[in-house]
């Protein structure tokens, strides 16, 4: 049993050695690149062979962990999609991502609060509180197009997402002046546990309710936005600015415009986000570090792809859980936190780009 | 005009965000506070606390003895660095400089306690900051009054073994501890492997990273490993994250126990009915309103000169209240000695070290029912070992526990051992605190 769980981890991480190697070949240019990748290669087929060898160990644990861990990562998911939509339209890092959620979260919550204790019926305040705080999210993205984006035009992206800093801490702030600061409870969606494969595995795997519907609500997101590039007029003039900004005003396309919906669309995405976020940790000031969570996941997945952000989700995701149980009690624990940027760390060095962003060539 | 206007902007906030003028003879206190965020939830009403008793001190009896208390907040956001840069900014204010400083935070504690000595000013560390700071011989500045973690570890195992029968219950039992990855999460670390080692228990720490927002994989390795107890040492908003996720997981919430800052209303209002079961240590005290309260009530804020809004009698809240109580005390200790004017952080600091909380001045200053008698000397800088326990049950926090005394049996050689190590680092020669005034 011992050499088996030692031969079976170990052939499958050769075989991954061999074949990450094979993949990251086209990219290789010289002997450092070379060195670079076979020592990635390596280093990633140990990792993942490691965790066969404790699959086979625990394989119910395992799948618990690896379920979970991808669950969260569609999460990560929906604050990703926010950057993504902003930077495919107009070369801007939007840092103020997360802030926005925060903002379209208080925004939900107190609304929310507010008509159920004058005595609105829920199933009527719900879809109100959600009408507010979209609207207050068109108001954000009015007011970032006029007075933050529209003066800095023609600037470049460095100008721009300095200025996307400064927007996080001014809607951060007001957000919290305006709406307040402490925890605000919100129950959108279920959140009990549900055991799933009991007969199988001892014990049975647990999945929380949240979890499905966050994948759920990311799979009905992601397949509307898609819709929405390909078969609108907007999305489509959308797409044209993302290409090229002047290319698409020559042919009458109004930049400001498309800049107000996509930061509308943006904020629209940060406020289904805070909907699942909200119920899993209530609204508070911590959801802005979610954007933290989402940087790494755009630099696994690209930029400037959507189905990027779902895969790089999903990636850091399961990366970061498994590696916390795993590796964490090996060296004291407390790496979720860092390993998804040792991830994303890997695959800049291989893939500057991303796994799904588009590779820029510049020609001089 | 716009030019004009903006000048005219400038100015204006410059005046408004002035920092205040302390007028001669003013007792100053530094208030270091966190009302923005990841922390904010636990830091807005500990800070209302702290303030609501120094403004009562100031309406009602025209400060300490007389003497004004002069004070200014500053917003640490519970970061170390800047926690730091506000003692720095604030350690020379007023008359006679920073009478003490509260820290609220174990990682700007541990920075402190290597600045405090040279600058002369005293940290009051109420049930936080280093364990072995109780021995005053080695950490002459430091007051780590009413409990420190080492204390609630104990505290904590105490009431493990009561609910499972006796000591002899805790053999090869599995007590985990969910802590957040700081400096204060890792303080109950060696204590509890004491413990461990004295009982025979299976103990197993697992740390949550700032700011514990996500704690999925350290739930999930709960139910896999299933102890028969977990520990939590968190702050903010880790605390209602590890409830709301041991429900996740259907880990039982009273086989939780949490140290007495992951005992508030914070806490638990946002687990909902998921923190319906769930334990916390008691720092002596617990929410309610008493005598101290009807005066804050009547003196500062009918005035509209308070601070206390829905926290007003809360956990976190009543806490503020005895840091202030403490702090002021210590002043008051130090004007017996040393004459009714602003006194300097090296007399407040003999003030501590000849406290005298006694059962009559508690009851005078509106205390009695939030704590026990306390004293401190040159030896002892924590002068109490006593905790309890209390259990939310969906609506309010109860006390379900008497009073437990911290076993210094254990204890006591663990604050020499680490006490002696810090000494031999720092190259300190402790106090003989026989020839203490």
């Amino acid at each position: 049993m011992t050499a088996l769980s030692i031969a079976i981890p170990g052939g499958i991480g050769a075989i991954l050695a061999g074949l990450m190697f094979t993949l990251l070949r086209g990219d290789r240019k010289s002997a450092i690149d070379l060195a670079v990748h076979i020592f990635l290669a390596v280093v990633m087929a140990v990792f993942l062979a490691f965790l066969a060898a404790k699959a086979i160990d625990n394989p119910g644990g395992f799948l618990e962990i690896l379920v979970g861990g991808l669950l969260s990562g569609v999460l990560y998911s929906l604050v990703a999609l926010g950057f993504v939509l902003i930077f495919k339209a107009s070369g801007v890092f939007n840092y103020a991502q997360g802030a926005m959620v925060l903002v379209a979260g208080l925004a939900l919550v107190r609304s929310l609060d507010f008509l159920t204790a004058s005595g609105v019926a829920t199933v009527v305040a719900v879809p109100l509180a959600i009408l507010f705080s979209g609207a207050v999210m068109a108001l954000c993205a009015f007011v970032i197009e006029k007075w933050v984006l529209r003066p800095l035009l023609n600037q470049d992206g460095l100008t721009l997402f300095m200025s996307t800093i400064g927007a996080t801490f001014v809607l951060e702030g007001l957000a919290q002046m305006v709406f307040g600061s402490e925890v605000y409870p919100l129950k959108l969606f279920p959140t009990d546990p549900m055991i799933l494969l009991e007969s199988v595995f001892p014990g049975g795997i647990l999945v929380n309710k949240l979890d499905v519907w966050g994948g759920v609500i990311a799979g009905v997101l992601v397949a509307a936005l898609a819709l929405f590039f390909q078969y609108t007029k907007t999305g489509r003039a959308l797409r044209a600015v993302a290409d090229d900004h002047a290319a698409a005003q020559s042919v009458g396309i109004p930049i400001s415009w498309i800049w107000f919906i996509v930061w509308l669309v943006a904020g629209i995405v940060a406020l289904v986000a805070a909907t699942v976020w909200g119920t899993k940790l209530g609204i508070q000031f911590s959801i802005v570090f979610l954007a933290l969570k989402a940087l790494p996941v755009l630099i696994i997945g690209g930029f400037t792809s959507v189905p990027g952000a779902i895969v790089g989700g999903l990636i850091v995701g399961a990366g970061e859980k498994l590696a916390e149980l795993y590796i964490g009690e090996l060296i004291g624990g407390g790496i979720e936190y860092w390993f998804a940027y040792v991830l994303a760390l890997a695959v800049l060095l291989v893939r500057p780009q991303g796994l799904f962003g588009e590779k820029i060539i510049e020609r001089i | 005009m716009r030019k004009l206007l903006g000048t005219a902007v400038i100015v204006g906030l410059g005046l408004g965000t002035a920092a205040p003028a302390f007028a001669q003879g003013e007792q100053f206190i530094p208030v270091l506070s966190y009302r923005t965020g990841a922390y904010a939830v636990n830091g807005v009403p500990f800070a209302n606390g702290t303030l609501d008793y120094l403004a009562l001190l100031n309406e009602r009896d025209g400060g300490i003895n007389g003497v004004k208390i002069a004070w200014e907040e500053c917003e640490t956001g519970y970061a170390t660095d800047k926690g730091v840069e506000c003692y720095e900014r604030l350690k020379g204010k007023g008359t006679t400089g920073a009478a003490y400083v509260s820290p609220l935070s174990t990682g700007i504690t541990f920075a402190l306690t290597e600045k405090a000595p040279g600058d002369k000013i005293p940290l009051l560390t109420l049930g936080y900051g280093r364990s072995e700071s109780r021995n005053g011989a080695v950490f002459p500045w430091n007051f780590i009054a009413m409990g420190s973690y080492w204390t609630g570890a104990d505290v904590a195992i105490q009431h493990v073994a009561k609910e499972m029968g006796g000591f002899d219950k805790l053999k090869g039992k599995k007590i985990s501890l969910v802590y957040h990855d700081s400096p204060y999460g890792k303080e109950p670390i060696p204590a509890l492997e004491a413990f461990a080692k004295k009982y025979d228990f299976t103990f197993k720490g697992i740390p949550v990273t700032h700011p514990g927002v996500e704690q999925k994989s350290q739930w999930l390795s709960i139910r896999q490993d299933r102890p028969d107890y977990v520990l939590l040492w968190g702050w903010g908003v880790m605390n209602g994250t590890s409830i709301k996720e041991a429900a996740a997981v259907a880990y039982p919430r009273d086989k939780m126990i949490g140290i007495w800052w992951s005992g508030a209303e914070p806490d638990v209002t946002p687990a909902g009915d998921g923190a319906k079961g769930y334990k916390a240590l008691m720092l002596q005290h617990g929410p309610g309103q008493f005598g101290v309260h009807a005066e804050i009530k009547k003196n500062v804020l009918d005035k509209g000169k308070g601070h206390a809004k829905d926290d007003f009698g809360q956990v976190l809240y009543n806490r503020g209240l005895i840091n202030s109580f403490i702090g002021t005390e210590a002043i008051r200790t130090a004007q017996a000695k040393f004459g009714k004017q602003p006194m300097t952080g090296e007399q407040v600091r003999w003030g501590f070290e000849n406290l005298n909380i006694t059962e009559a001045r508690i009851k005078e200053a509106g205390f009695e029912g939030m704590m026990k008698p306390l004293k401190l000397s040159c030896t002892d800088h924590q002068g109490a070992d006593l905790a309890r326990v209390q259990q939310w049950d969906g609506k309010e926090w109860k006390v379900i526990s008497d009073w437990y005394t911290a076993d210094r049996s254990v204890l006591d050689p663990l604050v020499a051992e680490q006490s002696a190590k810090y000494a031999a680092e720092k190259k300190i020669t402790p106090v003989d605190c026989s020839k203490a005034g």
